[in-house]
């Protein structure tokens, strides 16, 4: 009851967010120089004015901006979210076919960022002001500043190009119609190396919060009183340290989804990954704006859903936001 | 028959942080069963001698030199491992602030319980049911009910309850309260006071309470030990302490506290002129600077505790002139 009630109200309140999304993304898209037919026409080299003009007018192009988006957001209410005009399919279908890509990469950069950046967090503050922290840190701060699309290229060059360990892109081995098992491992093989690439700079993040989050922790009184109980200090680290470091880390961690959405546009383009990022490239150049104003729309959404688990997660973590 | 030992000894305790001396050679002792205050103002070092003797002093602070005796072992040096076997069983600690003492995040009835299964064996559920029983005890009303609840679902007098059941959980011979009814209500602080008095003889516990409250000890302690920037001016069992102080502190600390608990005064309390960081370089006696007797002599080398009567130490050359009729009463 508790969770359609905090359904219901996300709904409701995500609506106008969403519309405002839409909104500016349609103006913002429809300011950029060119439209579809001007890059299809690009495209195929040649094209005379006046088919250009019986495409445009097919593509309901030459109507006013407010029409086209009343046209749009009409469309949106009935899951119509339009065609595109590139790959001549429904956008939704469009996107469907990308989105598992983008979801598993995204889903696997984030749980390794989120477990490994706890645990190297953990360790710096154990280990605060001596060399493992001091090394640790140094580390952080390379993976922090240096750029997703270099990471991707210099993995791509030491791991693949130089030790041939995995593929250097693509999700599968193009034509080898593996089944069972033989696909999920060739799956498997092919997703390391994006996944590291997209998670470097979020372990960072994730590394610094915990280490910050826990040396706050262990000053409080709780710790002092869990060890004049004669507590094993490893187990006063995880019940007592970390279960209350987790919660600021979990909440900032769901912000930064977003964030990897937008790593993932560049990883996937770096790693010819056949995702949602790849899918945003090309229809940025091909002008495609119904596809565009589709993956902005599901990004919002998942950004919405997102913060609405990790909202859950919190208050399953921390007792006080429960009652 | 043979006299029985001290349950606690500190021999020349010495605390500080690196390059700053707190604890400056105490000796103190406690006998089985016997309820000890130790009494001074904020920052005279109390707590870190409190601290210290479960050796869980705050990061940077570290015992400097002397032993803490307990059932034959010198804490101060013990292997970590070994000192955990004595943290929760053979000494419990209360915390001054019941709000920050509790892990927000845990059950309260799991924090009792964590106690009991470190150092018994005993199954979980047992170990369930033993904390519903002391939780009753220590006067938590629904134990069982309260079990799986946390810590923001409780009053702070409540919580300070908690915390009694997480020490007393194992029967430790010592407890150690730092300022426990500080941070309460003031109509709190007498019932929890009672509670641990109480548990006290039930258990035949001894405790030592750290304090700045003059009628809680007197009212709920068998002797009092005075503490003085980082040293102990005097040493007295209760009754003739409070009937007549003999150190120039002592005097000025009772006269500038209520009497018989009444918080509403017709005449003005008489402060204690100064403040403690005056002692800062002084050779000799630390409170000099703010003695009303201090000679010359006083300020050379610090007085040494000495015999002043039955199980009574003080720590000034100036004793004799102290004990005449009220001098710090006729100094204003």
């Amino acid at each position: 009851m508790g969770l359609l009630r905090t359904i219901r109200r996300t709904a409701l309140q995500a609506l106008p967010t969403m519309f405002g999304i839409v909104l500016i993304a349609f103006i913002l898209l429809h300011l950029m120089p060119g439209d579809a037919v001007d890059a299809i026409s690009g495209m195929s080299g040649s094209s005379s004015q006046e088919t250009m003009e019986e495409m445009r007018a097919a593509y309901g192009l030459n109507d006013s901006l407010p029409v086209q988006f009343i046209r749009y957001v009409a469309g949106v209410f009935t899951l119509n979210f339009g065609m595109s005009i590139n790959y001549s399919a429904p956008v939704l279908d469009v996107i469907m076919e990308r989105l598992p890509a983008t979801l598993t990469l995204m889903f696997t950069a984030f749980v390794l960022a989120l477990s490994s950046g706890i645990v190297i967090g953990w360790a710096m503050a154990v280990f605060a002001g001596r060399w493992v922290d001091r090394l640790l840190t140094a580390g952080s701060l390379l993976l922090y500043s240096a750029p997703n699309f270099w990471v991707g290229l210099m993995i791509i060059v030491y791991f693949s190009a130089k030790l041939q360990l995995f593929p250097a892109g693509g999700a599968e081995t193009i034509g080898a119609d593996l089944q069972g098992w033989a696909w999920f491992t060739d799956r498997l093989h092919h997703l390391v190396l994006p996944s590291c690439a997209l998670a470097a700079f979020f372990v960072a993040i994730y590394a610094r919060l915990t280490r910050a989050a826990m040396l706050e922790v262990l000053r409080q009184d709780y710790i002092r009183t869990a060890h004049s109980k004669g507590l094993h200090p490893m187990l006063i680290q995880f019940r007592h340290g970390l279960r209350n470091a987790l919660i600021p880390v979990t909440t900032v961690a769901g912000l930064h989804l977003g964030n990897m959405l937008g790593g993932a546009v560049v990883v996937e383009t770096v790693f010819n990954w056949p995702g949602l990022g790849r899918l945003t490239m090309n229809a940025l150049a091909a002008r495609d704006t119904q596809v565009l104003l589709g993956i902005l729309l599901l990004s919002s959404i998942a950004v919405i859903v997102t913060n609405v688990l990790i909202d859950w997660l919190v208050s399953w973590l921390d007792p006080r936001i429960r009652s | 028959m043979i006299p029985k030992p001290p349950v606690l000894e500190l021999l020349k305790l010495e605390v500080g942080f690196p390059g700053a001396p707190i604890v400056k050679g105490i000796d103190l002792k406690i006998e089985e069963g016997e309820k000890v205050a130790l009494v001074g103002e904020s920052g005279c070092g109390k707590s870190l001698t409190a601290f210290s003797i479960l050796r869980l002093l705050p990061q940077a602070a570290r015992i400097t030199g002397g032993q803490v005796i307990f059932d034959g072992h010198d804490l101060a040096t013990l292997p970590a491992h070994e000192l955990r076997r004595i943290r929760g069983k053979g000494i419990a600690l209360i915390l001054q602030e019941p709000m920050t003492s509790l892990n927000p995040v845990l059950p309260i009835g799991l924090q009792v319980a964590e106690n009991i299964l470190q150092h018994e064996k005993l199954s979980r559920r047992a170990a369930k049911e033993r904390v519903i029983e002391l939780l009753d005890l220590v006067g938590i009303p629904n134990p069982r009910e309260r079990y799986t609840m946390y810590p923001h679902n409780f009053s702070g007098g409540m919580r300070q309850r908690v915390m009694i059941a997480m020490a007393i959980a194992c029967n430790p011979r010592l407890l150690i309260a730092d300022e426990p009814t500080t941070a309460l209500d003031v109509t709190i602080q007498a019932q929890v006071m009672d509670l641990l008095e109480d548990l006290c003889s039930k258990l035949s516990m001894a405790m030592l309470l750290i304090t700045h409250d003059l009628g809680a000890v007197a009212q709920w302690t068998d002797r009092v030990a005075v503490m003085y920037a980082g040293r102990i001016v005097e040493t007295a069992p209760i009754a003739p302490f409070f009937a007549g102080p003999q150190h120039p502190y002592s005097q000025g600390l009772m006269n500038s506290s209520v009497d018989d608990g009444w918080h509403y005064s017709s005449h003005r309390l008489t402060e204690i002129t100064g403040n403690v960081h005056s002692a800062l370089g002084e050779r000799g006696c630390a409170f000099a600077p703010r003695c009303p007797l201090a000679a010359p002599g006083c300020r050379e080398t610090p007085p040494p505790l000495e015999l002043a009567g039955p199980d009574w130490h003080v720590a000034c050359y100036r004793r004799a002139e102290a004990m005449a009729p009220s001098p710090v009463a006729a100094s204003h």
